[in-house]
C-alpha cells in the first residue's frame, strides 16, 4: 500500500515504536500529576534514562538491564525533585525547569564515553503465525517487548486509578491535600511515590529512545520529547486511555515526517522537523478551546505545595 | 525530629544570604564532582572562579565577562518580571533566535548599502521579532487558555528549525563556498554592533542590559504597575481585586520578556557572534532562567547573577582548555546552583526547629 | 465514676511556639451523652479535637476511651478505636463521587457496589437522603455535610465529634441534623459538639465544657443557663451591644437590575436575575449558606467581573463595564470574604497592602510612582483607628490573627470614606470583641450616610445590624424584607428551607 510515496503499512508499523517513549513518559507524568505534583522535569528525567539505560546496557551487555538502569536513573533524578518540592517546599515550576537543565547537563557528562558506541540490540518478539497475518501482522505483531509492555502499563494505570483503593487515595491526595491529610493519609509519602513512578517511566521511555529507536547515544537526543509528554497529559485531560491516543497521534506525525523526508519530497528538512512541535501546539490550542467552558479535568491541587499547618 | 514552622514574615536576612550559601554549596558539590572526574577540585574551582578575573590573561577574560553576561542579564530581567507575576515564559531561547533572525534579515536585505539608519532598524526588527514570537503563547493563553509554559517551550524547537532552515536556505552566504551560514555582519560596517570602549567588551547589548536592569528596578519596586505584577504572582485573586486584568498582564509579561530576548539575540548576531548559523544559539535563553532565580527575581540581583553565570561560562571554557574538564560539567554545575538555591529558599519562609524525640 | 465514662481527658496540654493552645484541659463524656465544647474562635477547641482525633499529638496529659488508655498516633487509629469526626470544612473531595468520598473515610471499605447500597440504607434510616453516584462538587453545603455524617455512621462510632456543624446549614436543616443526632445519642453514641452558637447548645446538649484562652473555665448544664450567661462564661465578661441608633434612609446609591452571570469555577454557582436597591444610610443584609453565590455577587459588584450593560447603577451612573478601580473612584468599595489571598496579600506587609485598594481615593501614588511614606502613614492610621494588634505596619498580613487582619481590611475600606461599601462575611472566624468593633464600624459608616451591604451566614449578625434582609439561594436573591419582626422560621424558608427534604419535614410534621 503506497500512497504518495509513503508506505502506509511501514508507517503504521513505525508509529507504535515511535510513540513508545512519549507514551511511557506521559503515563508516568500522569500518575505524578494525579497525585497533585507538576513535574516539569520530564525532559531531564527522560534524557537521564536515555544515558543511564545506554550505559547499563553496554556495560552489562543486556538490553533488559539497560531498561532497568534507565528507569532507575529517571527515578533517582525524580527523587531530587521530590526532596526539593516535597520536603524543602520549593516552587514546583522552577524546580522542574532546574531538573531539566540539570539532567541535560549531567547526561551529556555521563554520555561522553558512549558516543559512537552501538548498544546490544533488543530483538523483536517472535509471535509466530500472528506476524504473518497480512497488514495486521507487520503493524501490530512485529515489535519488541517494550512496545507491548508500554501498552500493558497504560492498561495497568487505568485499572490502578479507576479500580484500586491505592489509586483512589492517590486521586484524593491530588484533589485536596488538606482533606486527605485530615483523614490521615500521608500526602507527602503518596506524592513521593508517585514522583518516583513518574521518574522511572520517563527513564524507561528515554532508554527506549537510546537503545531501540535511534539506537545510539547523542547529546540532547530527547529533543523535546519530555515536553511533548507533558503536553500529552494535558491533551488527555488526565485520563490514561487518552494518553494512549495522544502519544500515538504524536508518534504518527513523527513517523510520517521521517517518511516524508525519506520519500524525497521537496519540503526542506528543517521545516518537516518542526511538524511534531507545531502539531503539539495546535492540539493543545484545540483542546483548551474545547475545554474553555467545560469541565476542567486537572486535579484541583495540581502544583500546590503541601505543608501541614498545626 | 526536625519540624518546619512557617515564618509569619519572610526573613530578609535569609533572602540575601541564601544565594551566597547556594554558591558556596555548589562550589563544594562541584568540587566533589570534579574530583570524581579525576580533576583536582581546588585547582578546578580556582581556574573557573579566580583565573578569569585575576589570573594571567585576566584582561582578555574580563572583557569576555561583559560579552557573556549582557544577553543573560537582558533576557533574565524580562523573564523575572513574568516569573514574579506567575507567568512562565520558558521559551526565551526561541525569542532570542527569532530576534537574531529578524535583525540579521534586515541587514542582509540591505547588504551592501551603508546607512546610519540600518543598525537602528535592525534593533527595531530584533525587538519586534522577539516580541511577536512571545505574543504567540500570550495570544493562545488569553484567547484559548492554553498553557504558556508548553507553547513557549515548543516554539523553541520550532525556532531552532527555522534557524537551521535559514542558515541552510534563504540567508545562506552566496559567497560562502557552499558552507551553511550567513554573511558575517562584523564585516558589514553599518550592521556591526561594535565594541564601544576598547578592551571592555562593552557593545550596545551591554548598554541595553544596563538600561533593562534600571528600568526593571523602577518598574517593579517604585511603580504601582510593578506592585500589581508582584501581587498577581503572590495572590491572583487579590490582583483582580486590585484591578489587574489577567489578559493584559499575560500580554505585557510575555511581550516584554520576548522583546528583551529578541534584542539580546540581535545584539549577539550583529556583534560577538557575527553570523546566522544553525548552531548560533548557545542556550542563553535557558541559562537566563537560572540567572533570574539566582538573582531572586530582583533586577539588581540579576545583574550580579548574570556576571557570576558569565564567569562560570568563561571559567568553564578555561577549565576545558587547561584541565580537560568536559563542557557539560559546567552545565551540571549551573544546574546544581539552581537546585541549592531552590532548596535553601526554605530558610526564607520557614524556621527549622529541632524537637525532642517525645513529640 | 470514671469507669462508666466513654471518654475521659485529664491535664491535656499542647503548645506551639509563642502560643499555648491547650493548657491542663480535662473533661469527660458518658455514653449517649451530647457534650458541648463551647468557646470563642481561638479558645483552643480545634486543637483539642484534633488531639482526640489523632491529628495532633499532645505534649502532656492523658486520654482514656472506654477505660482504656487512648493515644491515637493518627486518624486511622482514632477511627479504629471508634472515634469519628465531621469536619467544619476541608475533608471532602469535590471531583470525586459521594461513594468514593465515603470509602476514603473508612478503614476497609466494601466493594463499591455494596458500599453504594449501604449508603442508601443508612441515609434513609437517619433521614438524610443521598445519591452515592453524585459528584460531591455538585452538592449543596447541607448535602455535603450528610456525606460526612454518613461516612462516620458507616463505621458505628462510639464517639462522634462534630466541629461547628451548623454554620453551613439553614435553620430547617439544623432541625433535621438535631433530630439525627438525638436519635444517635438515644442509641448510645456519645457526641462531642463544638460550637459557639449558644441557642443551639441549649437546645441540643446535655452538658457543656467551656474553654477560654486554651483553658477550661467552667462546665454547666446548658439548659439551666440563659444564652447570656453562657456568652459571659465564654467571653469572660460583659460585652457591649452595638448601637444602631440615628440612621435615616436617603436616596438610592446602588441599584442592581436583573444581574445574571455564568459561574466563576467548575462547581461554583451562577448569578440569576439578581436585583436590589441600596439607599444612602441603609445596611442591607444578604443572608444565605456559603456557596450560593455570595462570592460571585461581591466580585461582580466590586468590578472584578464585568456584567451586561444596565445591570449595575452607582449613584445614577451605569458602571457595569467598569473595573474595580474605576468603581472605587466613584465611591464603591468592598471587602471580600477571603482575607488572605483576596482582600490582602499574605506575604506583603500591612503598608504594601494599603496599595491594593487605597491608591485611588488616597494620595498614595504620584503619577504611578509609589509614595511609601504615605502608604505607611495610611497603614498606621488604620492600625490606630481600628485597634489592629500588630508590632507595626511592616509586619506581613499573614502574621496577623484572623480578627486583627479583618479589622485591618474593613478599616482600610471604611477610612477611604466610601459611598457604598460591600462586605462578605465580615466577622467570620473573628473573636467576639473584634466582631463587635467591626459591626459598630459598619453601623457608624451607614450613620454617616453611606450605603452598606453585609453578606453573611450569621443570621444573628444580620438581625442585629441590618435594616433590610434578602436571602441569596442558588444564585437568586429574594425580595428584601425589613428585619424588624422577621422570624428565624421565615428566614429559613427564604434561604431555601431544607434541600430536597420537604417530604421528610412533612412526615415530621405529621407525626
Amino acid at each position: 500500500m503506497i500512497l504518495g510515496g509513503i508506505d502506509i503499512i511501514v508507517l503504521s508499523a513505525t508509529l507504535m515504536a515511535a510513540s513508545t517513549p512519549v507514551l511511557l513518559a506521559a503515563t508516568g507524568e500522569l500518575i505524578a500529576e494525579k497525585a497533585g505534583v507538576l513535574n516539569l522535569g520530564v525532559e531531564g528525567m527522560m534524557i537521564m534514562g536515555a544515558v543511564g539505560g545506554f550505559a547499563a546496557a553496554t556495560v552489562t551487555g543486556s538490553p533488559v538491564l539497560g531498561f532497568v538502569g534507565g528507569a532507575l536513573a529517571g527515578a533517582v533524578l525524580a527523587m531530587v525533585f521530590a526532596v526539593l518540592t516535597q520536603v524543602f517546599l520549593s516552587n514546583q515550576t522552577a524546580t522542574g525547569l532546574a531538573l531539566t537543565l540539570f539532567g541535560l547537563g549531567l547526561s551529556a557528562l555521563i554520555g561522553k564515553g558512549y558516543e559512537g558506541v552501538r548498544p546490544p540490540p533488543t530483538p523483536k518478539l517472535d509471535l509466530g503465525p500472528l506476524a504473518d497475518i497480512p497488514v495486521l501482522g507487520p503493524v501490530l505483531f512485529s515489535h519488541d517487548w517494550v512496545v507491548y509492555a508500554s501498552l500493558a502499563l497504560v492498561a495497568g494505570t487505568w485499572v490502578f486509578l479507576r479500580r484500586s483503593r491505592a489509586g483512589l487515595i492517590l486521586r484524593a491526595v491530588g484533589e485536596s491535600h488538606d482533606a486527605a491529610h485530615a483523614l490521615g493519609y500521608r500526602v507527602i509519602a503518596v506524592r513521593i511515590a508517585a514522583l518516583a513512578f513518574g521518574g522511572a517511566m520517563a527513564g524507561f521511555g528515554g532508554a527506549y529512545l537510546s537503545l531501540v529507536r535511534v539506537p545510539q547515544w547523542t547529546e540532547g537526543m530527547t529533543a523535546g520529547a519530555g515536553w511533548i509528554a507533558l503536553a500529552i497529559v494535558v491533551f488527555a485531560s488526565w485520563r490514561p486511555e487518552r494518553v494512549l491516543i495522544g502519544a500515538y497521534l504524536f508518534g504518527g506525525i513523527s513517523a510520517l515526517q521521517l517518511q516524508l523526508q525519506a520519500a524525497g519530497y521537496a519540503i526542506p528538512v528543517h521545516l518537516l522537523s518542526m511538524a511534531p512541535y507545531v502539531l503539539t501546539i495546535v492540539v493543545l490550542v484545540l483542546l483548551s478551546a474545547l475545554h474553555r467552558h467545560g469541565a476542567q479535568a486537572a486535579p484541583a491541587d495540581l502544583g500546590r505545595s503541601f505543608h501541614a499547618a498545626r | 525530629m526536625i519540624v518546619l514552622i512557617k515564618r509569619p514574615t519572610p526573613s530578609r536576612f535569609w533572602a540575601y544570604t541564601t544565594p551566597l550559601l547556594a554558591v558556596l554549596a555548589t562550589m563544594i558539590a562541584g568540587g566533589l564532582l570534579f574530583a570524581a572526574l579525576g580533576k583536582n577540585p581546588v585547582e578546578a574551582i580556582k581556574v573557573i572562579f579566580w583565573d578569569p578575573l585575576f589570573g594571567a590573561n585576566a584582561a582578555y577574560f574580563r572583557s569576555q565577562l561583559l560579552v557573556k553576561a549582557a544577553p543573560l542579564i537582558l533576557i533574565a530581567a524580562g523573564l523575572a518580571v513574568g516569573f514574579r507575576a506567575g507567568i512562565w515564559n520558558i521559551g526565551a531561547e526561541g525569542q532570542y533566535i527569532i530576534g537574531a533572525l529578524c535583525g540579521a534579515s534586515v541587514a542582509l536585505a540591505a547588504y551592501p548599502a551603508e546607512s546610519a539608519w540600518l543598525f537602528p532598524a535592525m534593533v527595531v526588527a530584533g525587538l519586534l521579532g522577539g516580541f511577536l514570537w512571545g505574543m504567540i503563547p500570550a495570544a493562545l493563553r488569553v484567547v484559548f487558555g492554553t498553557s504558556e509554559i508548553l507553547v513557549s517551550l515548543m516554539l523553541v524547537y520550532v525556532a531552532q528549525n527555522l534557524l537551521a532552515y535559514a542558515a541552510f536556505g534563504p540567508l545562506k552566504n552566496p559567497q560562502g563556498y557552499g558552507f551553511p551560514g550567513s554573511r558575517n555582519l562584523q564585516q558589514y560596517p553599518s550592521a556591526h554592533n561594535p565594541e564601544l570602549i576598547a578592551g571592555t567588551g562593552a557593545h550596545w547589548g551591554v548598554v541595553a542590559a544596563l538600561i533593562a536592569v534600571i528600568g526593571a528596578y523602577v518598574l517593579m519596586h517604585r511603580h504601582i504597575a510593578g506592585f500589581r505584577i508582584r501581587v498577581a504572582g503572590e495572590a491572583p485573586r487579590a490582583a483582580r481585586f486590585a484591578g489587574v486584568v489577567p489578559a493584559r498582564l499575560v500580554v505585557t509579561c510575555l511581550g516584554l520578556s520576548g522583546a528583551l530576548a529578541g534584542l539580546a539575540g540581535l545584539f549577539e548576531v550583529s556583534g560577538p557572534n557575527g553570523q546566522i548559523t544553525d548552531s548560533f544559539n548557545a542556550g542563553y535563553g535557558f541559562t537566563a532562567i537560572i540567572v533570574a532565580f539566582l538573582g531572586r527575581l530582583h533586577p539588581l540581583g540579576i545583574l550580579l547573577a548574570g556576571l557570576l553565570m558569565a564567569l562560570t561560562y568563561i571559567g568553564g571554557d578555561m577549565a576545558q582548555l587547561m584541565l580537560g574538564l568536559p563542557a557539560a560539567a559546567i552545565q551540571v554545575f549551573q544546574g546544581m546552583l539552581l537546585f541549592f538555591l531552590l532548596g535553601f529558599d526554605l530558610l526564607t519562609n520557614y524556621r527549622i526547629r529541632m524537637t525532642g524525640a517525645h513529640a | 465514676m470514671t469507669g462508666t465514662m466513654l471518654l475521659d481527658i485529664v491535664g491535656l496540654r499542647k503548645a506551639y511556639p509563642g502560643v499555648v493552645a491547650n493548657d491542663d484541659v480535662g473533661f469527660a463524656v458518658a455514653p449517649g451523652e451530647v457534650h458541648a465544647l463551647l468557646g470563642e474562635n481561638g479558645a483552643g477547641k480545634s486543637t483539642l479535637v484534633k488531639m482526640i482525633y489523632g491529628l495532633v499529638k499532645p505534649d502532656a496529659g492523658t486520654m482514656r476511651l472506654m477505660g482504656q488508655p487512648y493515644e491515637p498516633a493518627e486518624p486511622r487509629a482514632a477511627r479504629a478505636a471508634g472515634v469519628a469526626m465531621v469536619f467544619q470544612h476541608f475533608s471532602l473531595f469535590e471531583a470525586l463521587s459521594v461513594a468514593e468520598n465515603v470509602a476514603l473515610g473508612m478503614e476497609s471499605p466494601p466493594p463499591m457496589r455494596d458500599l453504594a447500597r449501604r449508603i442508601r440504607e443508612i441515609s434513609t434510616t437517619y433521614g438524610l437522603p443521598l445519591d452515592p453516584a453524585r459528584t460531591v462538587g455538585d452538592l449543596s453545603a447541607g448535602e455535603r455535610q450528610r456525606v460526612e455524617i454518613i461516612r462516620c455512621l458507616l463505621q458505628d462510632p462510639k464517639l462522634l465529634i462534630m466541629d461547628e456543624p451548623t454554620s453551613v446549614l439553614t435553620p430547617q436543616e439544623v432541625e433535621i441534623l438535631f433530630h439525627t443526632l438525638r436519635k444517635l445519642a438515644a442509641e448510645g453514641t456519645a457526641i462531642l459538639y463544638i460550637s459557639h452558637k449558644l441557642e443551639e447548645i441549649r437546645a441540643l446538649c446535655d452538658s457543656a465544657t467551656i474553654l477560654r484562652g486554651g483553658k477550661v473555665v467552667g462546665s454547666c448544664i446548658p439548659r439551666e443557663k440563659t444564652a447570656r450567661e453562657l456568652a459571659e462564661m465564654m467571653v469572660g465578661g460583659e460585652f457591649a451591644a452595638t448601637d444602631r441608633a440615628g440612621r435615616s434612609l436617603g436616596a438610592p446609591v446602588l441599584e442592581v437590575r436583573a444581574l445574571s452571570l455564568a459561574p466563576m469555577s467548575q462547581f461554583g454557582p451562577a448569578l440569576r436575575e439578581v436585583s436590589l436597591t441600596l439607599r444612602a444610610g441603609e445596611v442591607l443584609g444578604i443572608g444565605g449558606v456559603a456557596g450560593n453565590g455570595q462570592e460571585e455577587l461581591l466580585a461582580t459588584l466590586a468590578g472584578e467581573r464585568p456584567s451586561a450593560p444596565g445591570t449595575v447603577i452607582l449613584k445614577g451612573a451605569e458602571v457595569a463595564h467598569l473595573g474595580p478601580n474605576e468603581r472605587r473612584a466613584m465611591g464603591l468599595l468592598s471587602a471580600p470574604e477571603e482575607r488572605l489571598g483576596h482582600a490582602a496579600v499574605p506575604a506583603m506587609s500591612l503598608t504594601e497592602n494599603t496599595l491594593l485598594t487605597g491608591t485611588i481615593r488616597r494620595p498614595l501614588i504620584r503619577q504611578g510612582f509609589i509614595d511609601m511614606g504615605a502608604a505607611k502613614s495610611f497603614a498606621e492610621e488604620i492600625i490606630t483607628a481600628f485597634d489592629v494588634r500588630t508590632p507595626g505596619a511592616h509586619v506581613a498580613a499573614r502574621a496577623l490573627s484572623g480578627g486583627n487582619l479583618q479589622k485591618y481590611v474593613i478599616g482600610r475600606e471604611v477610612l477611604q470614606a466610601p459611598d457604598v461599601l460591600i462586605v462578605n462575611q465580615p466577622t467570620w472566624g473573628v473573636d467576639a470583641a473584634a466582631a463587635a468593633a467591626i459591626r459598630q464600624a459598619l453601623l457608624d459608616l451607614a450613620a454617616k450616610g453611606a450605603g452598606v451591604i453585609v453578606i453573611s451566614q450569621d443570621l444573628d449578625e444580620l438581625m442585629e445590624i441590618a435594616d433590610n434582609f434578602c436571602a441569596l439561594y442558588e444564585g437568586r436573591l429574594s425580595a428584601p424584607r425589613p428585619t424588624e419582626g422577621l422570624t428565624l422560621e421565615e428566614i429559613g424558608l427564604m434561604l431555601g428551607g431544607a434541600h430536597g427534604m420537604t417530604d421528610v419535614l412533612a412526615k415530621e410534621a405529621a407525626r
